[in-house]
């Protein structure tokens, strides 16, 4: 099983990865590589292929062309257990059975680590209980999940991811439908999980200055391919988001973390 | 709090479960000794253990005692059968009644019959699990493909269409074939009258192996019904536990319409009330759900014997009176049916 430490040598990359939607293609013969125990944002427009790329990423979506790496070896060559050890995925707006509480979801996250008949042991407990103390979901543990609020919910969910104890995390778009302080509630919490326990993150974002702040790498992606790929300073440029976005913007720093800040003026004719 | 099951919760479900198997047997003896003649418990013990062929020991072993163990099987069978199905569909609506498994079996059944003529019980089981897969194959495709594919609403309609379609079938096959409508009129409403012990024989073994199956993949069955994504990014093969479920669902669902017809609404209902009550581990949710099963099964037969006076009332009937109000509070009290 992967420790923490490992971290620092597993890496995630694509090579020369297209993914088609019944011969559309999403995503267009990507180079990309993650850099490890940091948080990376995929941000981009509207079907630009940010969460189609992160499904490839996660295994759970298979390549048209080329291969997803990890450690150096295509993704599709480990059996999904062996994938599930490594990499986590939070996937869009998951919905969990009626009546699930927080500590059986959480419980779930042990799946992978469990032969078919093995029983329940102290440390999938020990797991579970980290899961839900990282989250702040320990006194909530008995609560159904379908009756929290969304960033409980999201919440929730992290800690079923978290139990896996992988040292990737994937996120779909973490904190689309959340209000604002839920929102600053994930994200302080996936930046923290790259920044004590050496994770590397990589997240599905809409908001571009939320990117900015919280991420150590920015993809921006069009139309399946790749922009930029760098630290937010050198992504968030009004050249960029222009190209990206059609918006003419002004960029200043954040004044809280000096981070780029987007602020935008118009649409392009 | 730590996440540690609970030792109380565990131990208060084990003492609900050890009860209700404890009633079960009670609940299938009053069953026997009820009926025309009501019969004393010692003469249906001799009757199983010391059968001496006097009248009494003939309706205990010939007639009441085949009949309740067949509903007792039945029931555990159907109701066991829809929890997997809400399981692998994530739908809280599939059941091997509304989902068209039932409906598959039966005309796999009714059709072989007035094609072959009336074959012996055994073949028929396999000719009700052919049915029951072909359906089950027919209504994941027809769910899976086109718009709104996966969704829990196309699902239960194509589940729907096919039952509908394929009941019509049942019954044209039925009014131009007299001789064959004779002998399963009441068998195809759901009908445990007149079964026999070597016809409980023949498809026992089934639905214990099903049971078994169910029984020995709780884990597998829970995390499946999160959903397809997670269960792979768990590291779970879906695709290869779908089949294994479906392959349980086939084997209990094809051998209860063998032995009683399609019985709808045990196993809608029964996973429902299961889950209420004892949460969403499906550790708990299956030997509940047998059990549970084989209860209403046997008391909805019980009862309309003893209400109707009539040993030929199905079963079947019994259910949908019960279980169509139960449906319409679900589907208007459930977040799904809500949204």
């Amino acid at each position: 099983m992967p420790r923490p430490e490992d971290c620092e040598t597993l890496c995630l990359e694509t090579k020369g990865l297209s993914v088609a939607y019944s011969s559309a293609l999403v995503v267009d013969n990507l180079n990309l590589s993650i850099p490890s125990g940091a948080l990376t944002a995929l941000t981009g427009p509207n079907g630009s292929g940010k969460s189609t790329l992160l499904r490839a990423l996660s295994g759970l979506l298979s390549p048209t062309h080329g291969s997803v790496l990890l450690d150096g070896r295509s993704i599709s060559r480990f059996t999904t257990r062996e994938v599930a050890l490594q990499v986590g995925v939070l996937a869009q707006g998951p919905v969990a059975p009626e009546g699930l509480t927080v500590l059986d979801l959480a419980r779930q996250g042990r799946y992978p680590h469990r032969p078919l008949f093995a029983r329940w042991s102290e440390k999938d407990t020990a797991a579970c209980d980290r899961a839900l103390s990282l989250t702040g979901m320990t006194e909530l543990g008995d609560r159904p999940v379908d009756q929290l609020s969304g960033g409980q919910r999201q919440r929730a969910w992290i800690a079923m991811t978290l139990a896996q104890e992988t040292p990737i995390l994937l996120l779909d778009e973490p904190t689309t439908y959340l209000d604002l302080a839920h929102q600053i509630e994930v994200m302080e919490l996936a930046s923290s999980l790259v920044r004590t326990m050496g994770k590397t993150v990589v997240t599905v974002l809409h908001d571009l200055n939320q990117a900015a702040r919280y991420a150590d790498h920015m993809v921006m992606l069009k139309a399946g391919r790749i922009v930029a790929s760098a630290p937010p300073a050198e992504v968030m440029t009004v050249e960029i988001v222009r190209e990206v976005f059609d918006v003419e913007s002004i960029i200043v720093p954040d004044p809280l973390t000096q981070t780029p800040m987007c602020i935008p003026v118009r649409r392009r004719p | 709090m730590s996440t540690r099951v609970p030792v109380g919760a565990d131990r208060l479900r084990l003492i609900a479960l050890v009860t209700l198997c404890c009633l079960l047997p009670l609940a299938a003896i009053w069953s026997v000794s009820l009926g025309a003649t009501v019969l004393p418990l010692d003469s249906i013990i001799n009757a199983i253990f010391a059968f001496d062929g006097s009248r009494d020991h003939l309706v205990v072993a010939a007639v009441r005692l085949p009949r309740v163990l067949a509903g007792l099987l039945v029931g555990g069978a159907l109701a066991i059968a829809g929890a997997i199905m809400q399981a692998i569909t994530n739908n809280p609506l599939a059941s091997p009644g509304l989902l068209g498994i039932n409906a598959g079996a039966a005309f796999a059944v009714v059709f072989t019959m007035s094609v072959f003529g009336t074959g012996a019980q055994g073949s028929l089981v396999w000719t009700a699990f052919a049915g029951a897969g072909a359906a089950a194959v027919l209504v994941s495709l027809f769910g899976s493909t086109g718009p709104m594919s996966g969704t829990p609403v196309k699902l239960v309609l194509a589940g729907a269409v096919l039952t509908a379609f394929l009941t019509s079938l049942t019954t044209a096959f039925l009014i131009m074939d007299r001789s064959t409508l004779d002998s399963v009129r009441l068998w195809t409403a759901g009908s445990l009258t007149g079964r026999t012990m070597d016809e409980v024989r023949a498809v026992a073994p089934y639905m214990l192996a099903g049971l078994a199956a169910a029984l020995v993949f709780p884990r597998q069955l829970t995390v499946l019904s999160l959903g397809a994504d997670v269960s792979r990014s768990l590291g779970q093969n879906p695709v290869f536990w779908r089949g294994v479920a479906a392959v349980i669902v086939i084997l209990l669902a094809g051998s209860a319409v063998a032995l009683a017809g399609p019985i709808g609404f045990v196993g809608l209902i029964v996973p429902h009330i299961v889950r209420l009550t004892v949460g969403t581990d499906y550790k708990w949710i299956i030997p509940f759900a047998a059990a549970g099963g084989a209860f209403l099964v046997l008391s909805a037969d019980t009862l309309s014997r003893l209400l109707f006076a009539s040993q030929s009332f199905p079963v079947g009937v019994t259910m949908a009176t019960i279980g169509a109000p139960f449906f319409i509070w679900l589907a208007r009290t459930s977040p799904w049916g809500r949204s």
